[in-house]
């Protein structure tokens, strides 16, 4: 036994002394962007590596994607997942890398600038970093790789008028306004319910979920008392937050017991946050079992495949064209650092290659309320904003006053949830 | 027993069961329609390929070697202490505790780092002390006692980062915000990897290393873990020497605890262990609880664990491979040993 180990690390040893033996380059940060760095992290066998040198070619340009959740998850992360293949797709010469279930439950011991920089040694040479709770990672990988582009999809750190500015030469930001397809999907519910009785998944609680569920209260009230001239008191909207984007296991609240309590307890449509399709799956069993129930997905243009009958329809991202205008332009050398909040393409909230937002109707939504769904879009489109006084916080506080409008940064950093609905606004 | 039958003998099925978990492996590989050889060259490459990931290698080794050293502790004195997980856990805690309390301090940042140290081997000591007390007076087996307290531990660091130590505003699956940079432990240029957490984790093993084979009290230890009774008669005062295995182990773990936050997340974290206590128990069922191989095959289980995060970037496979082969080499390894006491024991 103790030959075998020792051979063995005799070997592990004179690995290391030859990996450490390759000339090491210096960490010195490159002006030309579409150099490839001669990173010490490039492995001896890689003959991928493209030597950009003349950026007219088509010539490959690697991009690398961190995911938070399964590249297959039918919601958040496949919706960039998909946007990958699009890039792909569009812009000559892309290729994509992307390493899934990026959250130290899944991958324990490893940090997301960690396997950023596994990506890089593969030849990235722009790393999409796709989740909030990457954000300390993302910046700590911009602060230590000057040469490569980071794009950090839902943070604020290339945001100069926000909270969380950080001035980093290679970072940008996007996201999509998402608050739209929320309204569009709240709406939905409350042309649907007839309980009145609105239940909202909700993962965890930051600026982004706050903002997201009160954007679908506002499109519910808003429908509710317009379209069906209901009193809004009589809408019940309820948010419960699981703890994380997907569930995870011992660690979250369970999805799938969240929406059974909101069936179970008369509220038969949920609308869900978070990224996975509990909610949807749920509504189709109780289904089964008689009752009439609906639910709507998030994320993922995809998303209502799994529970056509019981799917009033899903607002997602397309994240495909914002990634590859940055590619194209990485590849041009003309990328900069921008916070970009992206809206839907009003002419067609729907159209691949120009809406960033959109929402596909489900096969459960009825004749009329689908209709009325279409004029509700329309009046978005020509216009509409709900986020106007009077508006107050859940706790009663004045958030507009009487025709006040919100700006960016107020629904952006949006700090409780609205008045009339129920559920935790700050995590205690 | 061991110590007995040949070198050679030892050797060959050493050798087989390597083999065998390879095959085990590569089978499960060649299911999933993947090229095990391509695979075992991805995991190499992205273990040992630059200095760059073999820092990162280092980086995951420290506190599993950590772990591993106290097991060899408690497994010596013939305790399962899978409660190690939480006392990693709760020295993270700890150390965080500590450098919330100091950090805005005017204390030296070395010395806030050194008072991480100690809370943090606090921790882990102060946890193991409750499966100790509930071993040794309660009756409880430490294996539920351990169980218990890893829920609990799990529970407090989620509890903790969502509750009195949330970021501000929000609370976050990243975790508490991150401490200063004048808090990390210093890394060498351009790596991820600390010296002092280096330092730390080789003192730690060689400690063990000799306080097991070289010392009286390693001895004993021996004594008391091969049978509890006879050593009791034989003057050995058996209930101080468990309470000082599960306390010395409490206490590499609460180390292990506090190298994750010092030198690698730099703030609490919901998975803050990493997994390491349960891996480290399967290096030191590995090396048959000899601290003289716990460095190098620690090193191993690191490598893979790194090196096998390329297989997703480059072959679509799932990373926990690496899990894979690592639990089919301690089985193996146990297969075989019993394989050839049962041989030898023919002859």
């Amino acid at each position: 036994m103790k030959r075998t180990w020792f051979v063995l690390s005799v070997l592990l040893v004179l690995a290391v002394l030859l990996a450490a033996c390759q000339p090491a380059a210096t960490p010195a940060p490159t002006t030309v962007p579409t150099q490839p760095p001669a990173e010490p992290t490039k492995p001896v066998e890689s003959t991928k590596a493209p030597e950009a040198t003349q950026p007219a070619q088509p010539q490959e340009f690697v991009f690398g994607m961190l995911l938070v959740g399964p590249y297959n998850d039918h919601g958040w992360s496949e919706a960039h997942y998909n946007a990958g293949l699009y890039v792909e797709q569009k812009v000559p010469g892309a290729k994509m890398i992307y390493i899934d279930k990026v959250n130290s439950a899944d991958r324990p011991g490893t940090t997301p600038e960690q396997l950023a920089e596994d990506l890089v040694s593969k030849g990235a040479k722009l790393v999409i970093f796709n989740s909030d709770d990457m954000k300390d990672g993302a910046e700590a990988f911009a602060k230590a790789h000057p040469e490569i582009i980071v794009i950090h999809a839902s943070g604020d750190g290339a945001w100069k008028e926000g909270k969380n500015y950080r001035g980093l030469p290679n970072l940008g930001n996007v996201m999509g306004r998402m608050e739209y397809g929320k309204m569009i999907a709240g709406c939905a519910a409350a042309l649907t319910t007839k309980t009145g009785q609105i239940g909202y998944l909700g993962p965890l609680i930051n600026d982004e979920t706050r903002r997201l569920a009160a954007a679908t209260y506002l499109g519910a009230r808003y429908c509710w008392s317009e379209y069906l001239g209901k009193d809004p008191a009589q809408l019940k909207f309820k948010v419960t937050w699981i703890g994380f984007w997907f569930n995870i296991p011992g660690v979250t609240s369970d999805p799938t017991q969240v929406a059974d309590d909101f069936f179970n307890s008369g509220y038969d449509v949920v609308i869900s946050g978070i990224d996975t399709t509990e909610a949807l799956a749920e509504a189709k069993k109780f289904q089964g079992q008689g009752k009439e129930v609906r639910a709507i997905p998030y994320d993922y243009i995809g998303a209502c495949k799994e529970g056509e009958e019981v799917c009033l329809g899903v607002p997602y991202f397309n994240w495909g064209p914002m990634y590859a205008k940055y590619v194209q332009e990485a590849i041009a050398g003309t990328w900069k650092p921008s916070w970009d909040w992206v809206g839907p393409d009003w002419n067609d909230i729907n159209n691949p290659d120009t809406s960033h937002v959109g929402f596909v109707k489900g096969a459960a939504l009825s004749a009329d309320a689908s209709a009325q769904l279409d004029k509700f879009i329309s009046e978005l489109a020509g216009g509409l904003n709900l986020w106007k006084g009077p508006l107050n916080f859940q706790d009663g506080t004045p958030f507009l006053k009487e025709g006040e409008v919100a700006t960016d940064f107020q629904v952006w950093y949006l700090p409780q949830l609205l008045e009339g609905m129920e559920g935790q606004s700050v995590s205690q | 027993m061991v110590r007995t039958s040949s070198r050679w003998t030892n050797f060959v099925f050493q050798l087989l069961a390597i083999v065998l978990a390879l095959a085990f492996t590569s089978l499960v590989m060649v299911l999933a329609k993947a090229n095990p050889l391509e695979a075992y060259r991805n995991i190499v490459v992205g273990s040992l390929g630059s200095i760059n990931k073999f820092s990162d290698v280092l980086v995951a080794w420290v506190p599993l070697l950590l772990a591993t050293s106290g097991l060899l502790v408690t497994y010596t004195a013939g305790l399962w202490n899978i409660g190690v997980e939480g006392q990693i856990t709760l020295g993270a805690i700890f150390t965080t505790w500590a450098l919330r309390v100091l950090q805005d301090s005017t204390l030296s940042p070395g010395l806030i780092i050194v008072i991480g140290f100690l809370s943090g081997a606090l921790g882990g000591m102060l946890w193991a002390s409750v499966v100790a007390f509930l071993r040794i007076y309660g009756g409880v087996n430490e294996i539920f006692g351990g169980l218990g307290m890893n829920f609990v531990a799990t529970a407090l660091t989620i509890w903790l980062i969502f509750g009195p130590w949330k970021r501000p505003g929000i609370g976050s699956m990243s975790g508490t915000e991150p401490f200063k940079e004048t808090l990390w432990l210093p890394t060498f240029a351009g790596l991820r990897i600390s010296p002092w957490s280096l330092v730390i984790g080789i003192i730690g093993i060689a400690v063990i290393y000799i306080l097991l084979q070289g010392t009286y009290f390693g001895l004993k230890l021996k004594a008391v873990g091969r049978n509890r009774r006879a050593a009791f008669l034989l003057g050995i005062p058996t209930t101080q020497y468990m309470w000082a295995a599960f306390l010395l182990c409490g206490l590499f773990a609460g180390l292990a605890g506090a190298v994750q936050v010092l030198g690698v997340y730099h703030r609490l974290i919901p998975s803050i262990s990493s997994g390491y206590g349960f891996l480290g128990m399967l290096v030191a069922m590995l090396i048959n609880y000899q601290p003289a191989w716990a460095a190098p095959v620690a090193m191993f289980f690191a490598a893979l664990n790194i090196g096998s995060i390329q297989l997703p970037i480059v072959m679509k496979l799932d990373s926990t491979l690496s899990g894979v082969l690592q639990g089919a080499l301690v089985l193996a390894v146990l297969l075989m040993d019993g394989v050839r006491q049962r041989l030898l024991r023919r002859r």
